[in-house]
């Protein structure tokens, strides 16, 4: 069992755990994940990890509640176990001095891009961070990332707050100013793009990068069950070779994924998650999507 | 199988083989309850006595760990059944586990000298009934319990204590490392499994069906092994959470890696990652592991089609095409390159899929997998025949031209084998590995190249049996055993 010793609610939906894990935090580093299950009955997911404190023994998740396990999740409070978390799992990102990094997250995504921005902006290097999100109400830490970003922007697809519009559309704007600028202070040699997020929104942004030939990494976040190489739930084609997110990634070079494949993958079980969900409102007596609105259980 | 002939030559032997009480097939495969039921005692008696108590009792040489089954058959007929279990467990700490899943008939049953004429003792049905007898009644006696807390009435074994109250570390919790930490405890050692997944057990909690194997006998039989001093650490991913070198560095006086194989392959085929496609360890890791037989009572999900193939002739594909058929297929498709003959999975595997309505498609290979919109549509075979002996001994299989032809499935198992994974092993330095990426270790001891570690099982000999792994765990205890003891590597 491990120990919720903190929750914070970050947006609607989405939350931030502090869980006692010493023995992982100790070992984990930006990039790696865990994986959990809520309980006895739970599914295995794996989980990015948002931060680590190895003298506190503490590791944080941030989730957002989307099907059974994450809705369970967020019923947890303070005090709580989780039965099961296992890490740290998958690779650890490349961590170096590259010069300027556009930092990019979607979402919920902005939670692992933290770590790793933390860690290039401790390497000594330039970090323009774009975060995203579907509304202002959504938008998760925003401040956080402003105090270790040397450029900082905000969008929203529906323009509440910041750029109206995603974040491959800012990025595609800085990279084609900086393209235009004769000004050599103020071209912006990028010479690395991270982008967590939404399988679209990393596709999205592969796109706009492929052009200027950035090498774009992303954090793939495909099904899985062990973690550890064992079932190969989590293959994907990366550069057409097949390979196991949990063990090969979950970071890669984001201009050879097969992001078509991925997002296919991603809705193997679309019909099971959603009888699993539709059950566990049923026993609740209430609608998640209510409860999201307002409601409580 | 006993042909005609053999059966009216084996008239002499006035008792034959106790056949095993099953489930019958139609039954069965609406449910995930154990198909094989067990011998009553009625049973056991009268087949134990079939034993002829050989002077010379060639079985023993065929049994990796060396159980006296001479002696425990002999106790049987005496209905002493727990001294039988006493005699079984002094060699081998899981025989409720042995007692189903042990090949018998390629080791004890095969050199037990009824099996010329006749068919053999049924040993492996006998070490069951008495590991059962003892377990549904649910007396895990302390007496055998051991760890330097306890009172040892020898007082050898008290010294033996004081010298080896040292802390081993056993790596995987599967029939090598379960058999490795229990024999060490019962040296007096304090010792520790350190298990990268949520249940203990390994393949068997993991890989083997729940029909073959319940997992309430696994519980059962892992709380045994922790009753003598044993200590499990679940959730522990060795080589992330910690390294063998940390291991070594904070107290454990040696290391056994017993990890198993848990690299799936693929054939590397088009279509292989379509949805629907599954490698044979995550189809049974959702099913046995996690429950998804259950779903939605637990929350995993696995694929319920009405059309599968599962692809291999080995007991992992059986057990795929027996749990497909379960979760309600009802065309399991066994997809095969070679024949029957070659299959390497058991008889009673292959008999038990037949009865079950496991369709065999022989001397065929898929070349391709196609899908539409993400999900597997059909499955594209050649035909094969068999040319000359390959390196296995096994006549090669050669696809026939113009062979091809489609087989419509909505999902797929791939169940061609696995290799070495390199989670632990890349992380371990100075530990050798071979060119295949199996650890290199003496098949006496187990000694690896780096110093105070030891390993046994599939990673080691790639993928085999349960109890070959359970042989390598205990040859390495002894030699953990005299390496702690000596110091000398």
């Amino acid at each position: 069992m491990y120990k919720i010793v903190g929750k914070i609610k970050l947006a609607e939906g989405i939350d931030r755990f502090e869980i006692e894990a010493p023995l992982i935090a100790k070992k984990a580093k930006a990039g790696q994940f865990v994986v959990i299950r809520v309980n006895e009955y739970g599914e295995r997911i794996p989980l990015t990890i948002a931060d680590y404190d190895s003298s506190q023994g503490i590791i944080s998740l941030v989730t957002m509640s989307i099907g059974k396990t994450t809705y369970m999740l967020s019923k947890l409070k303070r005090g709580d176990s989780i039965r099961d978390v296992v890490g740290p799992l998958g690779k650890q990102s490349e961590i170096e001095r590259f010069g300027k990094v556009i930092c990019v997250g979607g979402g919920v995504g902005i939670a692992p891009v933290m770590p790793i921005a933390k860690s290039l902006k401790n390497t000594r290097n330039y970090i323009i961070s774009i975060i995203g999100a579907k509304n202002k109400a959504s938008l998760i830490l925003a401040d956080e990332m402003k105090e270790i970003s040397d450029e900082f922007y905000i969008c929203s697809d529906d323009g509440s707050i910041g750029f109206h519009g995603f974040v491959s559309e800012k990025l595609n704007e800085l990279l084609e100013d900086s393209e235009k600028s004769s000004d050599s202070d103020l071209r912006k040699d990028i010479n690395r793009v991270i982008a967590i997020g939404p399988a679209p929104m990393m596709s999205a942004v592969c796109s706009v990068t492929k052009p200027y030939s950035i090498k774009t990494i992303v954090s793939l976040n495909s099904i899985m069950v062990d973690g550890t190489g064992m079932c190969g739930a989590c293959r994907v084609e990366v550069g057409g070779e097949t390979k196991f997110v949990c063990v090969n990634g979950p970071e890669f070079d984001g201009h050879k994924v097969n992001f078509n494949l991925l997002m296919l993958r991603q809705k193997m079980y679309l019909n099971e998650e959603k009888k699993a969900l539709d059950l566990y409102e049923e026993k609740c007596g209430c609608k998640m999507l209510e409860q999201k609105n307002g409601k409580t259980c | 199988m006993v042909s005609e002939k053999s059966n009216k030559r084996t008239k002499k032997v006035k008792i034959r083989r106790t056949s095993m009480p099953e489930q019958n097939p139609e039954e069965r495969i609406k449910n995930f309850k154990e198909v094989a039921l067990g011998y009553t005692e009625e049973d056991a008696v009268k087949e134990s006595t079939r034993c002829l108590q050989c002077k010379n009792p060639r079985c023993i040489e065929g049994c990796p760990v060396d159980i006296d089954i001479k002696s425990f058959i002999d106790l049987i007929s005496k209905k002493e059944f727990d001294k039988a279990l006493d005699k079984i467990r002094e060699k081998n700490s899981l025989p409720a586990i042995c007692g189903r899943v042990c090949p018998q008939e390629d080791q004890c049953e095969k050199k037990c000298i009824l099996a010329v004429k006749d068919k053999p003792v049924a040993i492996g049905r006998l070490e069951r009934f008495v590991a059962d007898r003892k377990l549904s009644k649910n007396s895990i006696t302390g007496n055998e319990s051991s760890g330097c807390s306890e009172n040892n009435n020898s007082k050898s074994k008290e010294l033996d204590c004081k010298s080896s109250n040292k802390k081993i570390a056993i790596i995987g919790s599967g029939p090598a490392g379960l058999t490795c930490a229990g024999e060490l405890a019962k040296k007096g050692y304090k010792v520790t499994i350190f298990e990268a997944l949520h249940k203990t057990g390994g393949v068997l909690v993991y890989g083997i069906p729940e029909f073959r194997l319940p997992k309430k006998i696994l519980e059962k039989e892992v709380k045994f092994v922790e009753s003598l001093g044993v200590e499990i650490k679940l959730n522990m991913v060795i080589g992330k959470v910690l390294t063998i070198d940390d291991m070594l560095n904070n107290g454990y006086s040696s290391v056994f890696i017993g990890t198993g194989a848990g690299l799936p392959y693929f054939m590397n085929i088009p279509g292989e990652n379509l949805n629907g496609v599954y490698s044979a360890n995550e189809y049974l890791t959702r099913s046995n592991l996690m429950k998804a037989y259950l779903f939605p009572e637990y929350d995993t999900p696995i694929a319920r089609v009405r059309d599968i193939a599962v692809v291999g002739g080995g007991n992992v594909a059986m057990d795929s095409a027996r749990t497909a058929k379960r979760l309600g297929a009802k065309n399991v498709y066994l997809i095969y390159r070679r024949s029957e003959v070659e299959m390497p999975a058991r008889n009673e595997e292959i008999e038990h899929a037949k009865q079950e309505g496991i369709e065999f498609i022989l001397l065929t290979n898929p070349v391709e997998i196609v899908g539409s919109e993400g999900w597997v549509k059909k499955i594209k075979c050649v035909k094969m025949k068999l040319g000359e002996p390959d390196e296995s001994g096994r006549r090669r299989p050669m696809p026939i031209n113009g062979s091809e032809h489609d087989i419509d499935i909505e999902a797929v198992v791939m169940a061609i084998g696995q290799g070495p994974n390199p989670l632990l092993t890349s992380t371990a330095s100075g530990l050798k590995l071979t060119r295949r990426g199996y650890i290199e270790a003496d098949t006496q001891t187990g000694k690896t190249s780096k110093k105070g570690v030891f390993a046994g099982g599939d990673i080691v000999t790639g993928a085999a049996t349960v109890i070959l792994a359970m042989g390598a765990g205990k040859s390495a205890a002894e030699a953990i055993d005299k390496y702690v003891k000596t110091g000398i590597w």
